[in-house]
């Protein structure tokens, strides 16, 4: 049957040149649909389901999952202001109301010309420019009513360091001059990595005891020796940039600064477990990273350092840049391969690990963009010199995202073990205006508060271990006195309920149920017996989650109403 | 044909063998072991959604799914400890709180033995949804949805391979759905009714049945087909 494509020229050559890879192009598809018509329409979802061969129901499926994409008209330009816990300290719930008053519309409503929508978003990487806003593709920090209508220059983040390793040419060098970058040391442990086998590859990182910095800290060498060993083919080594932990900003400002770095880790990552194709998932928010990269991957390949027979090493190796499209559970490493693939974002079941069952159900290494670049830096300056900086059970320099109301918020290496009040006070200034401390939020939305009095122990695995805590993704949010937190806990039990796949039932009717007692919370409404409701609801999340967004849902809360049991009415001394 | 491997366990403080491969669930059901289920059908994939099947493994950090964990040899399992079942009684009142699930026997029956309280969750967000009355042959009231997903299953991979059904949404305000909400007649439906079959509560009901629980005669029904018929023969 012949018939008129029903699509723009634009999508239809998208199709043309993809169609053929079927579901995997999905949600390139979708975005492209979305980027020509600034939505969905019906008859450009058939058609890209005929040709890519995915059933109708899946693709709307697909659609309604990623809060960027829309499948009714919306605006040309959506205005995204993050509404988590950084940026809501510094004021975004005001600028939310400003702008709707100016544009003359309600949240979610476009303005009468279609030119405008506004929509509260979570956590945009911006938490040291707090308040932080998206409009169209260009990132806001401080943004006032003003300045998110003439956009001035892209905010970077502020960076703090005794000593620079994995930041040593971020704002120094030209991100996308590679000659720069080589001349500054960049692509020197290619050189060495590519010249020893791939199992002396994994033997050196596992001997620089290095640990995953997307927040779980999995021992990297352990992770690719697994992969490694499988001997199904082809292997896929994925970059996670799905970097929307709450507070976290540090793999933006990696991947923004210094690219060709993380290109360089992944190159090793997939020479050592034997990958010849890579995947760098991004976020859909991040669009000037996205930019960034994909300039980067282009002159990288221009350069023969990717491409067939990288440098005469006689490896071959190709990345792909996906971009994700607003879900925060995609960078859970199952829930992105099941995006890449074109499906919503659900995490898998594990076992099996992606390391035997991964992307395409292949073997896979998934790491972070943090991790890999400390693979670049590892082969630079040798394992053995790596393991002098951190500690002995955190081996390397690690990046600290420092927001909230602090004097110097920004991101910090620390290469010399410190303790979190050190942090705060020594290197960030202390709390801003001279202020007295209300609580930290460490390790960002799935991490805990931690009480003023309780800053004294090292930032590492082992010193937040011992205190009952865990680095996660090394965010560190600072709350002031003038902070009510249960403020700050109703914009958590919003964000969790928000980006609560709702695979499994735990997480789906717990995120929502706790949302609603920390809304009446925060209202001076609460019943009797929410307490106990609250730690029911997060036993039961923290006890009987598919994936670790269930698992963590609970757990800043929990430690709120161990460090401020006030904030739930209850007296000192009566809690049981 | 290899013999499979034999494995040993201890489940609630019995010894007991299975051959490898099989699951906690199936296990605990050798030895007349009840555990609740909700998502799990026979004639539908396991993938562990509603955890109501959680069991504790001694040694595991989390609780674990009976219906898709595989026995280990030497594992030592408690199906109703009391982390088991603290998590089977919120899951309960926590779906209470947002579907309509008095038309579910089973799940009533669950709610008693784990003297679920029905008003635990006061306040709490409702998933109501208009009633979908689009076709002849069944009727989809989605306030009583439990998104347990046998129906998208049946539909797809599992037993038709029609692929109407989908899942709309996300989080708690996730729903079944089809192709932008289109009506059942629009879709690919071939209305074979297995959906129907495996809904768990009264989402998706024969319309025959639906009709007669509304109050109408057999004879008013069949009127009503014929109606309904002719409508479509003057329409097209």
């Amino acid at each position: 049957m012949e018939f008129d494509p029903p699509v723009s020229s634009q999508l239809q050559e998208f199709l043309d040149q993809y169609g053929i890879r079927g579901r995997e192009m999905l949600l390139p598809a979708l975005l492209e649909a979305q980027k020509i018509h600034d939505f969905i329409p019906r008859e450009a979802a058939a058609y890209i389901g005929e040709v890519l061969k995915v059933p109708l129901a899946d693709i709307y499926g697909v659609i309604e999952f990623y809060s960027m994409l829309s499948s009714q008209p919306r605006a040309e330009r959506v205005i995204r202001i993050c509404t988590t816990p950084s940026c809501a300290s510094q004021g975004s719930g005001k600028l939310v109301a400003e702008v709707c008053q100016h544009l003359g519309v309600d949240i979610g409503e476009p303005t009468v010309d279609g030119r405008y929508v506004v929509e509260e978003v979570e956590c945009l990487g911006l938490c040291d420019h707090a308040p932080g806003v998206l409009i169209g593709n260009d990132m806001v920090g401080e943004a006032t009513l003003d300045r998110i209508f003439h956009p001035e220059e892209h905010p970077r983040s502020e960076i703090y360091a005794d000593q620079r390793y994995l930041l040593a040419r971020v704002g120094s060098v030209d991100p996308l001059n590679i000659k720069e970058f080589q001349d500054a040391g960049g692509f020197a442990g290619l050189k060495t990595a590519l010249a020893l086998k791939p199992e002396e590859v994994i033997q050196v990182v596992s001997d620089s005891g290095l640990t995953g910095r997307g927040g779980a800290g999995f021992p990297t060498g352990l992770k690719w020796q697994g992969c490694a060993e499988e001997e199904r083919f082809p292997k896929y080594l994925v970059c996670n940039e799905d970097e929307s932990e709450p507070g976290t900003f540090k793999d933006r400002a990696l991947i923004e600064g210094d690219p060709f770095t993380i290109i360089e880790g992944m190159i090793i990552a997939a020479y050592a477990v034997g990958a010849n194709k890579g995947y760098l998932y991004i976020r859909g928010e991040y669009t000037h990273s996205h930019e960034v990269i994909s300039q980067a991957l282009e002159i990288a390949a221009g350069n023969r350092f990717l491409g067939e027979n990288i440098q005469d090493s006689g490896f071959d190796f190709e990345i792909e840049l996906r971009s994700g499209a607003g879900a925060y559970i995609c960078g859970e490493e199952t829930a992105l391969f099941e995006s890449i693939e074109g499906k919503r974002g659900f995490p898998r079941v594990k076992p099996p690990f992606p390391t035997t069952h991964g992307l395409f159900n292949q073997p896979t290494a998934i790491n972070n963009v943090e991790t890999l670049a400390n693979v670049a830096l590892i082969f630079n300056i040798g394992a053995e010199k790596y393991r002098e900086l951190g500690s002995e059970d955190s081996p390397g320099p690690r990046l600290f995202s420092l927001s909230g109301d602090v004097e110097r918020p920004g991101i910090y290496e620390i290469s010399k073990p410190l303790t979190l009040r050190e942090l705060i006070y020594e290197k960030g200034g202390g709390v801003r205006d001279g202020k007295q401390l209300r609580a930290v939020l460490l390790g960002g939305a799935a991490g805990k508060f931690v009480a003023p009095d309780g800053l004294d122990f090292l930032l590492t695995n082992q010193g937040t271990r011992e205190v009952g805590l865990g680095l996660g993704s090394a965010a560190v949010v600072v709350f002031d006195e003038g902070v009510d937190l249960r403020f700050v806990l109703h914009g958590l039990g919003h964000f969790f309920a928000h980006e609560s796949c709702g695979k499994c039932y735990p997480c789906q009717l717990g995120t929502q149920r706790q949302a609603e007692i920390l809304d009446r919370n925060l209202r001076g409404q609460s019943l009797p017996g929410d307490i106990d409701r609250l730690k029911d609801i997060i036993a039961t999340m923290t006890d009987s989650s598919l994936c670790g967004l269930g698992q963590t849902a609970g757990s800043a809360v929990l430690s709120a109403i161990e460090i401020c049991p006030e904030y739930f009415g209850i007296e000192e001394g009566a809690r049981d | 044909m290899t013999e499979k491997k034999c494995l040993s366990l201890n489940i609630n403080g019995i010894e007991c063998q299975v051959p490898e491969g099989t699951t906690l669930l199936e296990a605990a059901r050798y030895l007349d072991i009840d555990i609740p289920v909700i998502c799990l059908h026979e004639a539908t994939t396991a993938k562990g959604l509603c955890r109501q099947c959680v069991v504790e493994v001694e040694g595991r950090r989390t609780l674990a799914p009976s219906c898709i964990t595989l026995a280990e040899e030497g594992m030592v399992v408690f199906t109703e400890s009391e982390r088991v079942v603290r998590v089977r009684r919120t899951i309960l009142e926590m779906l209470h709180a947002s579907s309509d699930i008095s038309h579910s026997p089973a799940l009533q029956a669950q709610m008693e033995k784990y003297t679920a309280d029905p008003e635990r969750f006061p306040g709490a967000k409702k998933r109501q949804y208009e009633i979908l009355d689009d076709n002849p042959f069944y009727v989809r009231d989605y306030s009583q949805c439990i998104l347990c997903w046998r129906c998208v299953q049946a539909c797809g991979d599992d037993i038709q391979f029609t692929y109407a059904l989908g899942l709309g949404g996300r989080g708690h305000d996730s729903r079944i759905s089809t192709f932008y909400e289109l009506p059942m007649p629009e879709t690919t439906c071939v209305f074979c009714g297995n959906c129907v079959a495996v809904c768990p509560t009264e989402a998706l009901q024969d319309k025959t049945e639906y009709l007669l629980e509304k109050g109408l005669q057999h004879h008013e029904i069949r009127a009503r087909r014929r109606q309904e018929r002719q409508g479509k023969r003057s329409k097209s």
